[in-house]
């Protein structure tokens, strides 16, 4: 037990026990929030585990970018506040999605337990290293990705605002909701000022 | 010196409360909060593949890199559907059996 066991022992449990709390809070913001934990956790881990380039990669784009989309979405689909009374699960399926991740788990150690042959000396990874493989050997890759997050943008953009046609203004119910305009007047007040806007068609939904 | 069981028990742990979070979250939005679980836990396992020994090309720190990109793309393109089948539904309950009449979209129940 080397003082680098200890350190990922720590960072590893800090992951591990928020990952649970991120999967089991009722309040939605809370999941969010206590994913950031884990993903520092297991940055941590990384960074004890000698990639310090990896984990601040990690950290910059999981925790600074995914979870602030994911925080958004939350905001922008009206997540409540409190607790999550509208998502809530019975009790038997929390129970048999603990079995599921319990099996999971237990298959996953059953199988790299036995790979893990004592203690090893951790190689020092230079970044000069990781840069020079990078951008050689694995710069098709590396633009390919770059093709991949383009695509994804467009996608996006296409997807959350080109069907058009059917779409209802969630923004006004959430005027009328806030009391400043009733919903026909935030309408036609909306359509005036050029947003696409369009028929409530989900307007009974709530 | 490391212990290699270390980081293969937090990987298990993490992929196996990755699994759980994805089977029990009915809000479209927390059910990427298992996937993330899932990528991250296959991180720490490519991770430590190279910190034990030598990886030819570097890949233990590369393909993490890759990993992350990757999932950086499809929250994105996962978000930008669930807000679209949100306006279109007004609801990102997976359980909500889609409407007889709705040809909008294509989520349908878990």
């Amino acid at each position: 037990m080397t003082s680098l066991d200890l350190a990922f022992a720590a960072c590893g449990a800090l992951a591990v026990v928020a990952g649970l709390l991120a999967v089991s809070t009722r309040q939605v913001v809370h999941a969010a929030l206590w994913l950031v934990v884990a993903l520092l956790g297991v940055a941590g881990c990384l960074l004890v585990l000698g990639h310090e380039l990896v984990a601040l990669v990690l950290v910059l784009v999981y925790v600074g970018a995914i979870v602030v989309l994911v925080l958004f979405a939350l905001m922008l689909t009206r997540a409540p506040i409190g607790p999550d009374l509208v998502h809530a699960v019975p009790a038997w399926r929390r129970v048999l999605a603990g079995l599921a991740g319990a099996a999971t788990t237990a298959l996953l150690l059953a199988a790299l337990l036995p790979l893990a042959d004592g203690a090893v000396q951790r190689r020092e990874i230079s970044n000069k290293a990781v840069a020079t493989e990078l951008f050689g050997t694995w710069v098709w890759p590396f633009e390919a990705l770059s093709v991949l997050l383009l695509a994804a943008l467009i996608a996006a953009l296409a997807v959350s605002r080109g069907a058009g046609a059917g779409v209802d203004t969630s923004s006004d119910r959430l005027l009328a909701r806030l009391g400043h305009v009733d919903p026909a007047e935030g309408r036609s007040d909306v359509s005036q000022t050029g947003k696409k806007s369009k028929d409530g068609s989900g307007e009974e939904a709530r | 010196m490391i212990h290699l069981a270390g980081p293969h028990i937090v990987a298990a742990f993490l992929v196996g409360l990755g699994v759980m979070g994805v089977t029990v979250r009915r809000n479209a939005v927390l059910l990427l909060i298992g996937v993330e679980l899932i990528l991250s836990g296959s991180l720490i396992l490519l991770v430590a593949s190279g910190a034990a020994s030598t990886s030819r090309w570097e890949a233990s720190s590369i393909l993490p890199l890759f990993v992350i990109t990757i999932a950086a793309a499809e929250v994105v393109v996962a978000l930008a559907i669930i807000l679209t089948a949100f306006r279109h539904r007004g609801s990102i309950d997976l359980d909500e059996p889609l409407p007889a009449d709705d040809s909008s979209d294509g989520r349908g129940a878990m």
